[in-house]
């Protein structure tokens, strides 16, 4: 090794957007990092990508401008590698982890490769500890779990940052005494949006408790690949070392995901779909997958990223990948942000993949799983109300539909919609829905067994009291 | 096999997991070799002269040309002997608790480690004798293991001759000789517990047969809509959330097989996690013992590394074989082939072939085709009348969601069952959301007798009825949906109550509901005899003038829906208080319009 260390070359061949094609160099690793340097003086970072006899093909990280044949490459023996320590807390980062918040050099405890390694199977631990974000569309019917990757599937325009500031702001697990970090790693975001996190973040103290890794849209591109891998190696180091439970926000990995197009195009891979690689599904997964609970380990990883869906569209290849891998999605709604409906989550195509194993008796209440499903199916039929409504007008509904017409509208209005300092407890969320349950006839209540209606339903709960006034009568 | 071993080429060229390597002069195609100073496990994919391509299982990083390369002579093989069950294996078959215990919690590479333990001692009870002549597939003893009496076999590659030593009864680890058989040519050859056996080529048996008999899911939709039999084939596609994995885990815990092979190919890490912690503590009826006993689990999860994904469904259906040939009835489930296909394209790619649909090779038809094939229900080797079936199970996970991709289509010829999932019913929580207007079982015919004879009812018959109700409620529906289904005659509307009873009282099926998550045949054909019965019940009814809103508001209708949550036990005297509360009702609304 220490002979091959700082080996340098020159003989670049060809210069071809991020890739430099070099005579062959013996003592190249394959996927060993290089330090470029130009006559005059400039510096560029670089990783192996073939090592060979007769070629060697690097590829630069960050902005290829200023390159040309004439270059020295030096070959420094290591992997991309993240110094990391508790000190970052509270520092600011590039998106390739170089400090730039004007602070000393980070004190390295260790050095880890940013690929990290894949968590042995059965080394996991299962997930199943809720998180309480105080907001009632996520905490009743699509659950958050410790240890979880759910990410956020949004549009431009939508208020995914504000959703995504309120988790962060709001999230807990009841009855732990909290280890909490946030791990924020910005993926070619304009500046105004990383300023809104930073102030966020700032507002309710949360900046000391955090790193943040800044790529932004003007900062090169090929860095975003690196981004999200930086984040999620100083956040396994607070997680499984420091033992902190470390919300990770990744955030456009839309934009990580065109990076990835774009460098292989310039390697001229065969694509895919839509141009992007082949390969995407188990890049992502590379990613995704750093997320979770280990056997042992006090601390987790929460995975929380967002990406804007191009025109919307779930069956476009970053989505859909993406649903492949996370453990089920939050959907915002442009139907619903237009009608003034904060946090727009549209309920019906989202989905917690681990709620089921993170509420209930004990967890949350006994009740939880059932008044979920209930409402799901009750919205759903007001949903599909609301289409017949377009078609034949309300006059022509029956009076089962019109009770859920008007369902829809509260369930969007007083259990979806709160502000974004609102913070409700598990139970209040319950309440509303019981209360929103209660204006359909008990007959419709078909998800919710007849035990848990005789407990829990406002007509027959407390000394005698009656529910909230008139609601049953809607469908009289 | 022996091989010139001194042949060790060296490493020319690294391109992620493809290296290349010049002077392994002799080496073959499809050859396990070991790569660099790290020895990491590689395989010759193409030879081009003195250049050998070779597809490394491992990471490659750090690896610079000029290191040494190994010949190992084998081709990519299984070790098939005791101390499989139970087991929770990497793509290539490698233990991954022994590997947790080695490295932590991060898997690393390089790691060497057999699949089956040296140190365990198995108690081997012989049951043939020296001077017995013996042919492939005779068996020599057995071993009890987990939940089943483990068939110690003459390995399907040994030459046919006669027993000359025989181990007594006793404890022996899995390397100890346990017989010598000698060819007629004088070939001495040592029998242990274990052999290998190259996992690229299906393991020969006697005789194909037609599979007759169902493969008891105790999921309703599938056992009784889209059945699959044992040494079946079939394909479950559909978009994420659809349903892919709850159904096979369902079918890994519930199906009355005697083996399970569970591949976790390029899929989540929680979802083996989560098999891992039922697994142990979930009870097989058929034998009291925890299911993990009869399982074989093998998890290549999406962030392990790709190109073992492409080995782990070869290494899987390689042990299914190893089991169905001890006579057993084995199910192989895949989760997802589709990663697997991913996998296969990712290596072309790399190897500049020359892409087809959607940048798969040319071959991947056949090679999907490689892996379906070898599931069936055949006479197993050796002078023994034994059956044995693989069933398979596969998981597809079309990109977008779109059916026609080439892995659904390809996949789609060589299944007998189809279950299409369908993002539409997963939306209304309608699970399994298999659509039962887009999927088939070519199987239904031939089961036809196998449901009299084993519940005494003629399923098919009812089947064929509730597919009657649910074909025609689909296209009312489509109806309703313009005009709303107040515009629709009673007669119609009956139809679009009859099918939703069939739908919610029968297809939707909540795998974490206690009861429900499995249904017997018996109960599946009682339940659905009586939602058909209650259509042609209430039918006269409609005709005689009763109106849809008084037949809807029977009580009986709520009855009939929730008898699927009923326990088995309690089960048929429920039906016959919710049949007999049907004809009050009925006879009153009768004579009420009289
Ligand atoms: N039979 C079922 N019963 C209850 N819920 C189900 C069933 N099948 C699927 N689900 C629900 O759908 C979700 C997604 O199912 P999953 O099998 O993980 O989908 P896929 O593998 O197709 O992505 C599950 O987390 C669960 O909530
Ligand atoms: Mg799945």
């Amino acid at each position: 090794m220490a002979v091959i260390y700082g080996a340098t070359r020159k003989g670049i061949r060809l210069v071809k957007g991020p890739l430099l094609f070099m005579e062959g160099v013996l003592e190249a690793r394959f996927g060993e990092v290089v330090r470029i340097f130009s006559e005059e003086g400039r510096e560029w970072v670089g990783q192996v990508l073939e090592a060979g006899r007769e070629a060697t093909v690097i590829q630069v990280l960050g902005d290829t401008e200023g390159i040309d044949v004439g270059v020295i490459v030096k070959f420094t023996g290591e992997t991309l590698k993240l110094p990391v320590a508790e000190e970052m807390l509270g520092r600011v980062f590039s998106g390739s982890g170089v400090p730039i918040d004007g602070g000393p050099p980070v004190k390295a405890e260790d050095y880890r490769d940013i690929n990290g390694a894949p968590i042995n199977p059965t080394m996991r631990d299962y997930p199943d500890e809720f998180v309480e974000t105080g907001i009632s569309a996520i905490d009743g019917m699509l659950s958050l779990v410790r240890g979880q990757k759910l990410p956020i599937f949004s549009e431009s325009g939508l208020p995914h940052n504000q959703v995504a500031a309120q988790i962060a702001r709001q999230a807990v697990v009841p009855g732990k005494a909290e280890r909490f970090a946030i791990v924020f790693a910005a993926i070619g975001l304009k500046h105004d949006e990383v300023l809104y996190f930073r102030k966020q973040f700032e507002e309710f103290g949360a900046l000391s408790r955090s790193i943040l890794f800044l790529n932004l849209a003007n900062d090169p591109v090929i860095e975003r690949i690196m981004t999200p891998r930086v984040a999620l190696t100083a956040a396994e180091y607070l997680a499984f070392d420091l033992d902190m439970d470390v919300l990770v926000i990744l955030t456009d990995m839309t934009n990580y995901c065109e990076a990835l197009r774009e460098l292989s195009a310039a390697r001229e891979e065969v694509p895919s779909r839509k141009g992007y690689p082949g390969y995407m599904y188990s890049d992502l997964a590379s990613i995704y997958e750093r997320a979770g609970r280990i056997k042992g380990k006090a601390g987790s990883i929460t995975l929380m990223p967002i990406l804007t869906m191009p025109g919307g569209d779930l069956t476009h290849p970053i989505p859909d990948l993406t649903g492949y891998i996370t453990e089920g999605q939050i959907f915002l709604d442009y139907d619903l942000f237009n009608r003034g409906i904060y946090p727009p989550i549209n309920v019906l195509p989202s989905l917690s993949r681990l709620m089921k194993d993170g509420v209930g008796r004990g967890k949350t209440r006994e009740d939880h799983m059932e008044v979920s499903n209930q409402l799901y199916a009750s919205y759903r039929e007001g949903t599909k109300a609301r289409e017949l409504v377009q078609i034949i007008g309300e006059a022509g509904l029956s009076k089962r539909e019109r009770t859920y017409l008007r369902f829809a509208d509260r369930f969007e209005r007083e259990f979806v919609a709160q502000g974004f300092r609102e913070r409700r407890p598990i139970e209040e969320t319950l309440e509303i829905a019981w209360d929103l349950l209660a204006m359909l006839p008990e007959a419709e209540l078909t998800r919710i067994s007849d035990a848990t209606i005789a407990k829990y339903h406002p007509k027959h709960r407390g000394s005698g009291e009656e529910g909230p006034e008139g609601k049953t009568e809607i469908y009289a | 096999m022996a091989v010139e071993q001194e042949v060790t080429g060296v490493v020319s060229h690294i391109k992620g997991p493809i290296v290349v390597a010049d002077g392994m002069r002799g080496a073959r195609i499809r050859e396990i070799v070991l790569v660099g100073e790290e020895k990491l496990i590689g395989e010759i994919v193409r030879i081009e002269g003195n250049r050998t391509v070779i597809q490394v299982y491992e990471p490659t990083e750090g690896m610079r040309p000029g290191e040494p390369v190994e010949r190992t002579g084998e081709p990519l093989s299984a070790e098939l002997g005791p101390g499989l069950l139970g087991q929770v294996l990497d793509g290539l078959g490698r233990p991954l608790p022994k590997i947790a215990e080695m490295t932590g919690p991060f898997i690393t590479r390089g790691i060497k480690l057999p699949t089956l333990p040296r140190d365990v001692k198995w108690s081997f009870k012989p049951s043939a004798r020296v001077g017995d002549r013996v042919v492939p597939g005779d068996v020599l003893g057995t071993v009890p293991e987990g939940a089943v009496t483990h068939k110690i076999m003459v390995p399907p590659n040994a030459l046919p001759g006669r027993i000359v030593e025989m181990a007594p009864e006793g404890d022996y680890t899995v390397e100890e000789v346990i017989a010598v058989v000698e060819s007629a040519g004088g070939v001495r050859q040592e029998i242990k517990l274990y052999h290998k056996w190259p996992v690229r080529m299906p393991r020969p048996f006697r005789e194909k047969l037609e599979p007759t008999m169902l493969l008891v899911t105790g999921q309703r939709v599938i056992d009784t809509f889209f059945p699959i039999v044992k040494g079946g084939a079939s394909a479950i596609p559909g978009g994420f959330g659809t349903g892919k994995t709850v159904t096979l885990h369902q079918v890994s815990k519930w199906a009355d097989a005697d083996v399970v092979v569970y591949v976790g190919c390029g899929e989540r890490g929680n979802e083996m996690t989560d098999l891992l912690q039922h697994f142990p503590k979930l009870i097989d009826p058929k034998t009291g013992r925890p299911l993990l006993e009869r399982s074989v689990l093998i998890a290549n999860t999406s962030n392990m590394p790709v190109p073992a994904r492409e080995a782990s469904i070869f290494i899987g259906i390689t042990y299914a074989e190893y089991y169905r040939d001890m006579g057993l009835d084995v199910v192989l489930t895949a989760d997802s082939t589709s990663r697997w296909a991913e996998a296969l394209r990712e290596l072309s790619s790399r190897l500049e072939e020359i892409p087809s649909e959607r940048g798969f090779p040319a071959y991947l038809p056949d090679y999907i085709a490689s892996f379906y094939e070898r599931a069936g229900r055949i006479k197993v080797l050796g002078r023994r009348d034994e059956m044995g079936s693989v069933a398979v199970i596969g998981a597809v996970s079309p990109s977008g969601g779109d059916l026609n991709e080439p892995v659904t289509q390809h996949t789609m010829r060589y299944v007998g069952a189809f279950w299409a999932l369908d993002k539409d019913l997963a939306f209304k929580r309608h699970f399994p959301a298999i659509n039962w207007l887009k999927s088939f079982s070519k199987y239904v015919a031939e089961l036809k007798y196998w449901w009299i004879e084993n519940t005494g009812y003629d399923m098919m018959e009812y089947r064929e009825r509730a597919m009657e109700i649910l074909q025609k409620a689909s296209s009312l529906e489509e109806v309703a949906r313009v005009v709303g289904e107040a515009a629709l005659s009673d007669e119609n509307r009956l139809v679009l109550l009859a099918a939703e009873m069939i739908r919610e009282g029968f297809l939707v099926q909540n795998a974490y509901h206690e009861v429900d998550t499995y249904c017997s045949p018996k109960k599946q054909a009682m339940l659905l005899k009586a939602l058909v019965e209650f259509y042609d019940r209430a039918r006269p009814l409609v005709e005689a003038g009763v109106p849809m809103s008084s037949i809807r508001e029977m009580s009986s209708v709520g009855l009939l829906m929730r008898l699927k949550f009923v326990p088995e036990d309690e089960f048929e005297e429920a039906l016959k208080e919710a049949l007999t509360k049907l004809e009050t009702e009925a006879s009153m609304l009768m004579a009420e319009v009289r």
